[in-house]
């Protein structure tokens, strides 16, 4: 990417928002599936399918936006595995979230062989139209505004609708109680797997569409192994932002900063090894999650498989 | 009546992952299906004998598939031990990727006997990845941050870290890699030099007799077994709780240490720059739940993903997707964590026996 003419700190800000949002997708899916009381940790894998599903859709159409639809739909069915395993067949969660991990890098290698006949990476699609040029005649944030993308705009609107969901609607409501007392919104009528089905197939077509923006935005490939651990920071932005959307947003951006920082300071020429800036966002994960977990709460009922009609 | 009981538990243990295993065959002969435009039996066919000739039926791949059990062997031990006391040590990744860079350049040090070479290289992996989980021991007991967003993030700092090594202070020039370590710090290769089986493999054996003896025999194991089974009840009866996390995590790290020390002087000689990561450690994680978190169990587990993973050259000679296999291992652990059907069925069994009385 030119970066030329514009000033290093709009360059840092912009790559921070732009590398924030397939964590921030990630990390509000992660809040519906945990709210309910599923723990996802394959959200990991949900990106990976999420992010080539719509290069795929891309592919297939010439059009990015039905390849975002494919992410979506892809990243749901994932999850709808995900939720099954989970509420109906009571598995351990986390066991089942590293299979849909497993298999999410399987099957995505697999199909890259059969749709694409590539190894590695895909062809180059249709990727999705930015209006740059228009960006950059908005008065003062003009500049600032040309280096995003559409979905850092998606992202950060879905916080807001998730907070809203989650605190103002009765839908939210339902969605806290049988998170925190399964038992007790049973008895008020609340399905409990109802919810928590909606909540897991949401997270993983949230997971989905931060997948897309991984591989459908500044990018039209997708690479294996693009996702390397983005899913699991999301997990620990989540906790760190104390289960709360914005909370996961501020904490998305942390990493994210930590991240873009790496590139500014690559080409800063200060002599620390390029590995070094590398490990950064995933040392700085580390230290925050032991210096704040204690002041988070988890949902109680969080990771524990409900069973209807047990005393 | 006694060794009736015994039978019927070890019968109803093993029916289990079979019919995970020959499920998860199953669906990946779609794949195969899929991939080749045949029909079932033809996939099943093909698929069968590219993994039976590239795992079992050749004697070179025999060996090779057994050289894929060692670090199997290792990583899911490892796994196994955490499982045990109810933690998730997805970090075993990391573990087994610092001791190799560790491994690795301890042993090029010259000018030590070999025989020591070879221990001093074991003792600095095993600390290596007893270092590397202990951190996440420590962090759960002490700060109570979720040990699995810790350990995969010192999965991470250890692929950096360890690239670090192999790029920087200890880099072979011209090479993406370490010198070779001396030939005083390699394990035996007791079938000669062309092949890459070494004594490794009963050091892996012999560790899984010592997790046996450790966990049905000492107190130690027991302790950290009952704090896998029942926290509460575990602290109740006086046992520290704190301890035994931060101990059993050390235990599997340096297991899975071990294994990588034993890969890096008995299989590869060296450590090589990586972009991503082994993939020895995850596989144990689904060797060590197929098994069922038995050490015995483990090792027909690692005899099963082994074999698996040596027959994907022979699955791509036969131009099927050598992804097969990872598709094979993601769907028996899908099947693995679902075992509450196995349970259900079980218990709709025993309801409609009740009822025929």
């Amino acid at each position: 990417m030119n970066n030329a003419g514009i000033p290093i700190i709009v360059a840092l800000l912009a790559s921070t928002l732009r590398l924030a949002t397939p964590l921030i997708f990630a990390a509000l899916g992660g809040l519906f599936s945990e709210k309910s009381g599923v723990v996802n940790i394959g959200l990991e894998g949900m990106l990976t399918i999420g992010a080539f599903f719509a290069v795929y859709g891309s592919f297939k159409t010439n059009n990015p936006w039905i390849g975002i639809v494919f992410a979506i739909v892809s990243g749901a069915a994932i999850a709808a595995v995900h939720a099954f395993l989970s509420i109906h067949l009571k598995a351990d969660q986390t066991i089942s979230g590293v299979a849909i991990n497993i298999f999410a890098a399987a099957i995505t290698s697999y199909l890259l062989m059969v749709l694409f006949n590539r190894q590695g990476q895909t062809d180059g699609v249709t990727s999705l139209y930015y209006p740059k040029e228009a960006m950059l005649k908005i008065p003062v944030l003009g500049k600032f505004l040309a280096e995003l993308n559409w979905y850092v705009f998606i992202a950060i609107a879905l916080v807001i609708v998730t907070n809203y969901i989650f605190y103002k609607t009765p839908l939210g409501l339902r969605i806290r109680a049988v998170g925190e007392h399964p038992k007790a919104a049973d008895t008020l009528g609340i399905s409990v797997y109802g919810i928590r089905y909606l909540c897991v197939i949401l997270s993983g077509a949230l997971a989905g569409l931060g997948g897309a923006s991984l591989s459908l935005s500044n990018t039209n490939i997708f690479r294996e192994g693009m996702v390397s651990g983005k899913g699991f920071i999301a997990i620990a932005a989540m906790i760190f932002g104390n289960y709360k959307p914005f909370g996961a947003l501020w904490a998305c951006l942390i990493f994210a900063l930590a991240d873009a920082f790496q590139i500014v300071a690559q080409g800063l020429g200060w002599p620390f090894p390029s590995e070094f800036y590398s490990a950064i966002p995933f040392i700085i994960t580390m230290i925050v999650l032991s210096g704040f977990v204690g002041k988070t709460v988890p949902p109680a009922a969080d990771g524990i498989p409900y069973e209807k009609g047990e005393k | 009546m006694k060794n009736k009981k015994i039978i019927q538990s070890a019968v109803s243990s093993l029916i289990f992952p079979l019919v995970s295993i020959i499920v998860a065959m199953l669906v990946a002969v779609i794949f195969v299906m899929w991939a080749k435009h045949i029909s079932f039996i033809k996939g099943f066919q093909v698929m069968f004998k590219a993994i039976w000739n590239g795992s079992f039926g050749r004697k070179d791949n025999f060996i090779e598939t057994l050289v894929y059990v060692i670090p199997l062997l290792f990583t899911g031990l490892a796994n196994a031990v955490a499982f045990k006391t109810g933690l998730f040590n997805i970090g075993v990744e990391g573990e087994f990727m610092i001791s190799i860079a560790v491994g690795a350049i301890v042993g090029t040090i010259q000018g030590i006997p070999p025989v020591i070479h070879v221990i001093l290289v074991l003792i600095s992996g095993t600390l290596a990845g007893v270092i590397w989980a202990g951190i996440v021991g420590y962090l759960k007991a002490k700060v109570g941050s979720n040990e699995v967003v810790n350990s995969i993030m010192m999965n991470y700092i250890a692929l950096y870290f360890s690239n670090y090594l192999v790029m920087g202070p200890f880099n072979q020039k011209g090479l993406a890699q370490t010198a070779d370590i001396q030939p005083s710090a390699m394990l035996w290769r007791f079938l000669g030099e062309n092949y890459r089986l070494n004594i490794g493999i009963f050091i892996g054996l012999l560790m899984v007799v010592l997790v046996y003896i450790f966990f049905w025999k000492t107190t130690w194991g027991y302790e950290i077994r009952a704090v896998g089974i029942n926290q509460y009840a575990a602290e109740y009866g006086g046992i520290n709780i704190k301890k035994n996390i931060i101990l059993a995590m050390a235990i599997s790290g340096g297991i899975a240490g071990l294994g990588g020390a034993v890969y890096v002087s008995g299989i590869q000689h060296h450590a090589i720059q990586m972009v991503s990561f082994t993939g020895y450690g995850f596989d144990g994680i689904a060797v060590a739940l197929l098994a069922k978190n038995n050490p015995i169990g483990v090792i027909f587990s690692a005899l099963l993903f082994g074999a698996l993973n040596t027959s994907s050259i022979s699955l791509q000679m036969a131009n099927i997707p050598k992804q097969i296999v990872f598709l094979i291992q993601a769907i028996i652990l899908i099947f693995v964590a679902s075992d509450y059907v196995y349970k259900w069925i079980a218990e709709k069994r025993r309801k409609g026996a009740l009822l025929n009385e």
